[in-house]
């Protein structure tokens, strides 16, 4: 039987890790997701699995500590926060025009600037629409539970090594910082440097033996031509992983009228509000959307001919909610209840905004 | 024993710079009136029979382009 | 004895090795850039480590450090490269990694990540190009620019008191516990190109024994942003930088 522990979001995402067999975690504190880097200390799986973990000294350094990783064919992390992940985001665009894979998370806090340390959505954004300079993306995850924070490491280095991106967690300290039950896989073996060779030596930076030609790794191209087919190569992809990847849960939503989209910690609040809609005769449903990129789009227009309107539900003054609307084209209201600042609304007040915007 | 000595210069990789011109005890290497299809003046052995295969012109040379020959006389 | 008798492959006593690729650098003519490459290229052919050796190549001129080595190549973000040979190196201990590095990237942008890479005691060797110039970008004073010298953004010459001081940056990173070995040296003689060949060896020998950091400083030129010949150069070099940024060894241990 799976062992199953009661641990904090952020913990898990050190277990997660350690379990599906990473090779390096690089990291920065910051509140509220140090928890992450603590947890990894204190397992020491240098001792058992042969994992690095390194405290670098700023956020800037982890992220390229992570791309020197990732060119090496390393399974490679970070995680940070909100202020933190602003920084990293240079790195992450070099890391998406290098075709890297690598996994990271940001624990989300309240902005802009040093904020606060609450729970937020703000970072949306930042992280569907790329972050950092160029046209790129990474696929985003939204956990909503530390089962997923656990889960979705594993997940997300399938993913980032399926297609050479980077992936991200996108979560909050609400799920970070909450204990929950989880339970664990079995440890999964480290790929081995002649197994990593034999995988990904075709591109990575392994060493140059003499079956090969040498592998260089940039995001370098000072030819137009040259450039423009990488970012032609870059967007195939990232069709691609829309078409293949995109990820959600629904909830009520075969008979709902109206539907309630949420992500992450909004989410969980939503599914009370959905309950208590019920209880009253509201046909409302909840999408939850699991990738934020790639979008369910496809799944929100499939409802459209349902729905009288929907209700994007977010801790930011209204960022997802322009995903919904370039889905929605227009068709049906599509309304937002934001709150910023760390303050978290109640599943009755979710209700209440949901009857003043549709009732 | 003294030594006697010869260089290559891969005429077409050669951009003139003159570094090994200065950095040849015997003076033996100049630059070339005629320039390479990129129009640098390259380096040639402007005497033949001076030249001690010191290996100093290829040592500094920043392009690489220099082969040097010695033999025991 | 005529030439063509000399001019034969049993008499080779120097040529190209064979790490360094057949492209022509597109570096200035008489650019240092080019004959650090060669030794850090026979350094890695005479030791064997071809197979074993990852370069990290710097943005500024060496940029494209990659064209010209047949090993495997990582090119980082400005300043960041101590970052990626750090985690290159602890993810393979046994594989000899080395950044390449300007001085507006290392001592400059990437302060912090050369500073705590050699304060950690990384098993890298860093070679560190000053030239006190930025080259790439168009000849822009560098945090190794001298007091009084001409560049794009202080075209009458550099001031104290509006642009600091030139940074000895190499004497900073000598006072580090992480630092094994740390030197200055130049290649702008036959003479300064062999010791720095031997600093750069030893460099590497280090980083296969877990010495720690050994950082290889080369004074260099940059004639094109100098304004000057590269035999020009050399000379003004000697006779400005030099006294300055003193050659030698700073620490063995």
């Amino acid at each position: 039987m799976a062992e199953k522990v009661l641990k904090k979001g952020n913990e898990v995402i050190a277990l997660g890790a350690i379990h599906c067999g990473c090779d390096g975690y690089f990291g920065y504190p910051i509140t509220p997701q140090s928890e992450v880097m603590e947890t990894l200390m204190e397992e020491k799986p240098w001792e058992t699995t042969g994992m690095v973990v390194l405290q670098a000294e700023s956020e800037i350094a982890s992220i390229n500590m992570v791309y020197g990783g990732a060119c090496c064919g390393k399974k490679v992390m970070t995680s940070s926060s909100s202020p933190g992940m602003s920084l990293m985001c240079e790195g992450l665009s070099y890391l998406a025009g290098s075709e890297l894979p690598c996994l990271t998370a940001n624990i989300v806090r309240g902005g802009p600037g040093l904020g606060t340390i609450q729970p937020s959505q703000g970072d949306y954004f930042q992280a569907v629409k790329g972050g950092g300079h160029g046209d790129y993306k990474i696929i985003v995850l939204a956990p909503f539970s530390a089962q997923e924070m656990y889960d979705f490491v594993g997940l997300g280095f399938d993913l980032a090594f399926k297609y050479r991106i980077p992936v991200m967690l996108l979560t909050d300290g609400m799920i970070g910082q909450m204990m929950e039950k989880v339970e664990l896989r079995p440890q999964q073996a480290r790929l081995s440097d002649q197994e990593i060779a034999q995988r990904y030596g075709s591109w990575a930076t392994t060493g140059k033996t003499p079956d090969r030609k040498e592998n260089t790794i940039t995001s370098l191209a000072l030819d137009a031509k040259v450039h423009e087919a990488l970012n032609h190569k870059l967007q195939a992809k990232y069709q691609e992983i829309t078409e293949k990847e995109v990820r959600f849960e629904t909830l009520f939503c075969e008979d709902a009228e109206y539907l309630l989209i949420a992500y992450g910690s909004m989410a969980r609040i939503c599914e009370s509000t959905i309950e208590a809609a019920r209880a009253q005769g509201i046909k409302l449903g909840l999408l939850r959307p699991i990738t934020l990129f790639p979008f369910p789009t496809k799944e929100i227009q499939r409802m459209i001919p349902q729905l009288k309107g929907i209700l994007s539900v977010e801790l930011s003054a209204g960022q997802m909610v322009e995903d919904i609307r370039l889905a929605v084209e227009g068709k049906i209201p599509v309304s937002l209840f934001g709150r910023q600042g760390g303050m978290l609304p109640t599943p009755v007040e979710v209700l209440d905004a949901f009857k003043t915007n549709y009732i | 024993m003294a030594s006697k000595g010869a260089i290559v210069v891969d005429t077409e990789k050669c951009k003139g710079c003159s570094v090994c011109v200065v950095n040849c005890p015997t003076k033996t290497i100049a630059l070339a009136k005629e320039v390479n299809g990129k129009g640098y003046n390259y380096a040639y052995m402007a005497t033949l029979d001076t030249c001690i295969g010191c290996t100093n012109c290829a040592t500094v040379c920043p392009d690489t382009c220099i082969t040097v020959y010695r033999v025991k006389v | 004895m005529d030439i063509k008798d000399i001019i034969k492959p049993e008499n080779i006593v120097y040529q190209k090795t064979k790490v360094l690729t057949n492209n022509v650098m597109h570096y200035c003519p008489g650019c240092s850039h080019g004959t650090v490459h060669k030794l850090i290229a026979e350094v890695v052919d005479e030791m064997g480590i071809q197979e074993k050796t990852i370069g990290i190549s710097p943005v500024g001129c060496a940029v494209f450090a990659y064209n010209y080595m047949h090993i495997d190549w990582q090119q980082a973000a400005h300043g960041r490269a101590p970052a990626l040979a750090t985690a290159t190196k602890r993810l393979y201990p046994d594989k000899y990694v080395f950044t390449y590095q300007g001085d507006g990237d290392l001592a400059s942008i990437g302060t912090a990540e050369i500073m705590h890479a050699c304060n950690r005691g990384e098993n890298i060797v860093v070679i560190f190009i000053n030239n006190a110039i930025y080259g790439m970008t168009g000849g822009q004073m560098a945090p190794t620019t001298l007091i009084g010298m001409k560049t794009s953004t202080t075209p009458y010459g550099r001031q104290a008191d509006l642009n600091g001081y030139p940074l000895k940056i190499t004497e900073l990173i000598a006072q580090l516990e992480g630092t094994c070995f740390v030197t200055r040296q130049s290649v702008q003689t036959a003479a300064a190109a062999r010791k720095t060949k031997k600093a750069i060896r030893k460099a590497f020998e280090n980083s296969g024994q877990n010495k720690g950091t050994s950082f290889v400083e080369v004074v260099s030129t940059c004639n094109s942003g100098w304004k000057l010949t590269p035999v020009q150069s050399n000379t003004w070099m000697e006779e400005n930088m030099f006294p300055f940024y003193p050659l030698g060894d700073i620490k063995d241990r």
